[in-house]
């Protein structure tokens, strides 16, 4: 194909690609004069650039095309049949440029259908009060052409006054040469605009050029880096300037590379108003599809990977997400529903959201069909809370949707959405609520060829990690804070009151342990998605600018491993993929739970939910367990440590005077060897708990089946198949300060009340949970006013909220009152806590709208507050 | 392949477990020593590691362990045959390397039918030598049928 045509096709798909959101646009703003222009110039231009190329069909049918939409300029009102006239005619004309492409000719064919519709659709609409076009008037001077005309095509003065009322002067026609500007022609049309209204200069690289010169930036990055690992290893040599000049230009002409392949995410999203429009009449169902950041810039390799999950998603919303305008006004929605795309750079990643106002994820349906299809047991399913098995949608052959449409009941589901974000070392999560709609959530690397790494040895064997997922790296010590917790074979790192579950490369690959202590080594604190961990590796070295290459076939399966680089000294590395790491230790179960991030907790709310448990031995061989929030750290301590003072057993602890409290009378506090103790901390005070033996960290549903009259027994509960005692921590702690609670409090049944528990403190959150939870309540924590306001306002319904007073930020006054303002949450009581209650504060408990007011450890106060509440509810 | 006149073909030879394989020439793009080889945890057993063969990443076959042939530790470093497949860059590793044959195509005998058929699938005949059969290797059937190897 020569230069010429090939040059008009690209053009012409892209003019194309703007013609069809501008005609979106347009109907949408009928009266927006400048888009109409914009639309019409472009499909002059076409015209225009056909006629000199010779091709018949095309210009015949722009020419249709440009007769109906100068009606439109004219006044002629923007139908929407008018509209999707155009459209068909513009899908035609797509098709015709791709055998353009392919064949370097028009293909066989008549569009009479078109131009016939076309013609009637002028002829229905044309109230028009110009003259019908193509009788010469006016000033023009009639021109001769030597031969007939073709269907379609305008006699010359009907081009010359065309031209005459285009806004902005574009073909060549005026040119006695036409052959020698035909060369420029084709890449001035369509954005003839740009040179006069910018200035800047811009010319079309070829993507091959590009690519490859970006090939060859990562070749020269890679010896960069070997000269550097060479000057490293001769302090004191004279190529040391000139290496560091080296590597500064380098690294600068990879940034520019980098940019000339950057493109605006817009590209990708250019066709979906055209299709949430036909999917919208196809569906019958109303849809405003906003953009958000459409000028946010990646690369164009990850763009184009991109493209096709964003489409495919965006068909979804509309599709599965959007009910119909019927079932939107029967609960009180909108008719139009809305679909919201939005993209902003964060930290070295692009983030794209794709979110409906829908009715959100079928959970009920997304579990059974996970069972149906045997990626989970029915028993199993049951304790996931709704975000776990929000993720089944990402497996592959998962389709949920009824009834299978035309539009993504395809095959093609989720799973290879999921597939093609993965290949780009990306990350998406979904997030739904019923009945108020769904939220994609895709995180993306900028770019893909030249990523930050960590390098890092395991079993003597280099790996390197990605910068990206690594959020910081600790050095795990005997003693001090960062300590490895071990309990039979799972480990924990407590990091800053947060117990991170550790995955030790080594064992994940299968790699021969280096022998040296567990307890010390290197944790890489690594988080992907909404998940942290720490992986164990024995040595750290340095970051380094490493050229991804993709893995050969034969080790692509390895989860563990993303690709692989050569590194400055020479040898080829591993790249280790967060990814496979996070689901290799979502695989073992003790270790998940504790991974759960705050955010995760609030979404696992409604639904059973797991609770990590921390099972051990005290006083008889029935297991006990407390839930291992609630513990601030496991200790074992030698057993000659332990004094006693004032007939009670006490302990040095980081410099204070920590109480030991036994479980029971059958508990011996001992006398020599190591004594584990279950430490409790509020963050001034610490107690311990003297217990025989820990056992294991477990993850399963807390459900207290039979209540406990013994002090110190919440109840009893199946924990991993096995009856096992709750301890009520609340018991204890004020045996040791008498301060620190009053008493304990005997659960009762009450039937299942969901209850939104808002307390700025991370251990009464833990503490109050189990206890209402041994009451009967379904409880969701929340750490803040703000969050609490979120879940209400997502729709999330609540029975009655328990609210600390003293909050920072927002307190549990303003709350009420902001719950009281909204008229969902008007009615729906409010149960304050505080430690401090003085009739002051509960005057002003009262105005604010507090149903009742209880002192934060009055526990049995709290639950009859609450059951008074919803039993008033009941009544009401 | 299909002509049936008289065809003189070139094959790589080497030695792999005691057999002798011959490798079509033109399939071969180099014979090379492997060094500072990575070895990649939980890889299949076939693939003995991965090197950086002047900037390109190649993954080594152990050709014994594809072939079926005795486990025994190969004697010395051993050699690499370097080949092309489906856009990526494999060594095969071999014991040692022999001299390069022309053999007739019309001299080639098909596989014995009681030959393994593991080796079966990877040969496509054999050629009578002095003294020794040697066994002529189909670089593309050399990873069919032992997983993983389709890209997807």
């Amino acid at each position: 194909m020569d230069d010429l045509l090939r040059e008009f096709v690209t053009e012409t798909h892209e003019s194309l690609d703007v013609v069809d959101v501008e005609l979106v646009r347009f109907e949408q703003n009928p009266n927006n004069a400048e888009i109409l222009g914009n639309i019409f110039r472009l499909v002059h231009t076409i015209k225009g650039t056909c006629g000199f190329l010779g091709l018949p069909r095309l210009e015949a049918l722009t020419h249709a095309a440009e007769t109906l939409m100068g009606r439109f300029r004219d006044g002629a009102p923007a139908t929407h049949e008018a509209v999707s006239v155009i459209l068909t005619t513009i899908d035609r004309i797509k098709m015709i440029l791709d055998s353009l492409d392919r064949e370097a000719r028009e293909p066989e064919g008549s569009d009479d259908d078109l131009i016939g519709e076309l013609e009637r659709m002028v002829e229905r609409i044309a109230p028009a009060p110009a003259a019908e076009p193509g009788r010469t008037i006016g000033a023009l001077t009639p021109q001769v052409l030597e031969r007939p005309l073709r269907p379609g095509e305008d006699s010359l003065d009907d081009l010359e006054r065309a031209f005459h009322a285009t806004p902005v002067e574009v073909t060549p026609a005026k040119s006695a040469a036409p052959a020698a500007v035909m060369d420029e022609e084709p890449a001035k049309g369509g954005k003839d605009e740009e040179p006069a209204k910018s200035g800047v200069q811009s010319i079309r690289v070829a993507v091959d050029t590009l690519e490859h010169l970006m090939t060859m930036v990562s070749e020269l990055v890679l010896t960069r880096n070997q000269l550097l690992e060479i000057a490293r290893r001769h302090e004191d040599s004279e190529f040391k300037a000139p290496l560091q000049r080296l590597s500064n230009v380098t690294a600068e002409l990879q940034e520019g590379v980098m940019k000339t392949r950057m493109q605006p995410i817009g590209n990708a999203w250019q066709k979906l108003p055209r299709i949430v429009r036909d999917l919208a009449d196809d569906l019958g169902k109303q849809i405003d599809l906003e953009m958000h950041g459409a000028e946010t810039e990646l690369d164009r390799q990850v763009l184009d990977l991109i493209k096709d999950p964003l489409t495919h998603m965006v068909r979804n919303s509309a599709d599965h997400g959007l009910e119909t305008p019927a079932e939107r006004r029967a609960v009180g929605k909108p008719e139009r529903g809305r679909i919201r795309l939005s993209a902003y750079h964060e930290g070295g990643h692009i983030i794209v959201q794709i979110a409906d106002d829908g009715r959100g994820l079928d959970t009920e349906r997304i579990r059974a069909r996970a069972i149906a299809k045997g990626l989970v047991s029915e028993a199993d399913a049951a304790t996931l809370t709704q975000a776990q098995i929000h993720k089944y949608i990402f497996e592959p052959g998962f389709s949920t949707a009824a009834t299978i449409t035309a539009i993504s009941g395809r095959g093609v589901g989720m799973d290879v959405v999921d597939n093609n974000i993965d290949q780009i070392g990306g990350a998406i999560d979904v997030k739904s609520v019923a009945g108020v709609g769904t939220s994609f959530t895709i995180k993306i690397p900028l770019t893909l060829a030249i990523v930050a790494a960590l390098i890092v040895e395991v079993g003597g064997a280099h790996f390197a990690i990605p910068q990206i997922a690594v959020v910081e790296l600790v050095r795990a010590r005997n003693a001090g804070d960062h300590r490895i917790e071990r309990i039979r074979d799972t480990t924990v790192l407590r990091l800053r009151n947060k117990l991170l579950p550790l995955a030790r490369l080594a064992d994940l690959l299968g790699l021969p342990d280096a022998g040296g202590d567990p307890a010390r080594g290197y944790i890489v604190v690594t988080q992907v998605g909404s998940r942290t961990f720490g992986v164990v590796v024995d040595k750290v070295f340095h970051t380094e600018e490493i050229v991804v290459k993709p893995m050969s076939s034969k080790l692509r399966h390895i989860a563990m491993f993303s690709g692989n680089t050569i590194l400055g000294d020479g040898s080829v590395i591993m790249i280790i993929d967060p990814n496979g790491v996070a689901q290799a230790l979502g695989s073992s179960v003790s270790t998940q739970i504790v991974a759960d991030s705050e955010a995760e907790a609030r979404e696992a709310a409604a639904a059973a939910e797991n609770t990590s448990l921390l099972v051990f031995r005290a006083g008889s061989a029935q297991p006990k367990a407390v839930p291992l929030s609630l513990v601030t750290r496991l200790e074992e301590i030698d057993a000659r440590t332990i004094e006693l003072s004032d007939g009670r057993h006490m302990v040095q602890y980081r410099g204070q005077l920590m109480p030991l409290v036994t479980m029971n009378e059958k508990v011996r506090v001992k006398g020599e060897g190591a004594q584990p103790l279950l430490v409790f901390s509020d963050g001034i005070r610490s107690m311990a708990l003297v217990v025989d033996e820990i056992i294991d960290i477990v993850e399963d549903r807390l459900d207290i089946q039979v209540a406990s009259d013994n002090p110190g027994v919440l109840g009893s509960a199946i924990i991993k198949g096995q009856a096992t005692e709750i301890v009520d921590v609340g018991h204890f702690l004020p045996l040791a300060f008498e301060d620190w609670f009053r008493r304990r409090e005997r659960p009762e049944q009450v039937r299942q009340k969901a209850v939104l528990l808002v307390d700025d403190s991370h251990f009464f959150r833990n503490m109050l949970a189990p206890v209402l939870q041994a009451a009967g309540y379904v409880v969701t924590a929340v750490g803040s006013a703000a969050e609490a306001l979120n879940l209400t306002r997502e729709g999330r319904a609540f029975d009655v909220v328990v609210t600390d007073v003293e909050m920072p930020g927002m307190d549990g006054f303003e709350l009420t009152e902001a719950l009281r303002a909204d008229a969902r949450t008007a009615d729906l009581p409010v149960i304050g806590l505080s430690s401090a209650v003085s009739s002051e504060a509960i005057e002003r408990g009262r105005r604010a709208g507090f149903h009742d007011y209880v002192a934060k450890f009055d526990r049995q106060g709290l639950i009859a507050a609450l059951k008074e509440q919803c039993d008033v509810e009941r009544a009401a | 392949m299909e002509n049936s006149n008289s065809t003189l073909s070139e094959y790589v030879t080497a030695v792999v477990g005691g057999q002798l394989f011959g490798l079509p020439i033109r399939r071969v793009q180099d014979v090379f020593t492997p060094e500072r080889v990575t070895r990649v945890p939980l890889a299949p057993p076939e693939v003995a590691g991965v090197l950086n063969l002047r900037g390109r990443i190649v993954t080594l076959i152990d050709l014994r362990h594809q072939l079926g042939l005795d486990r025994g530790a190969p004697k010395g470093p051993g050699m690499a045959i370097g080949i092309e497949l489906r856009g990526e860059s494999y060594g095969l590793l071999i014991d040692s390397i022999g001299e390069v044959l022309q053999l007739d195509d019309t001299a080639r005998e098909p596989n014995p039918p009681n030959l393994d058929p593991a080796l079966a699938r990877m040969s496509t005949g054999i050629h009578r030598l002095d003294g020794q059969l040697l066994m002529v290797l189909e670089v593309d059937r050399l990873f069919e049928g032992t997983g993983h190897a389709q890209a997807a």
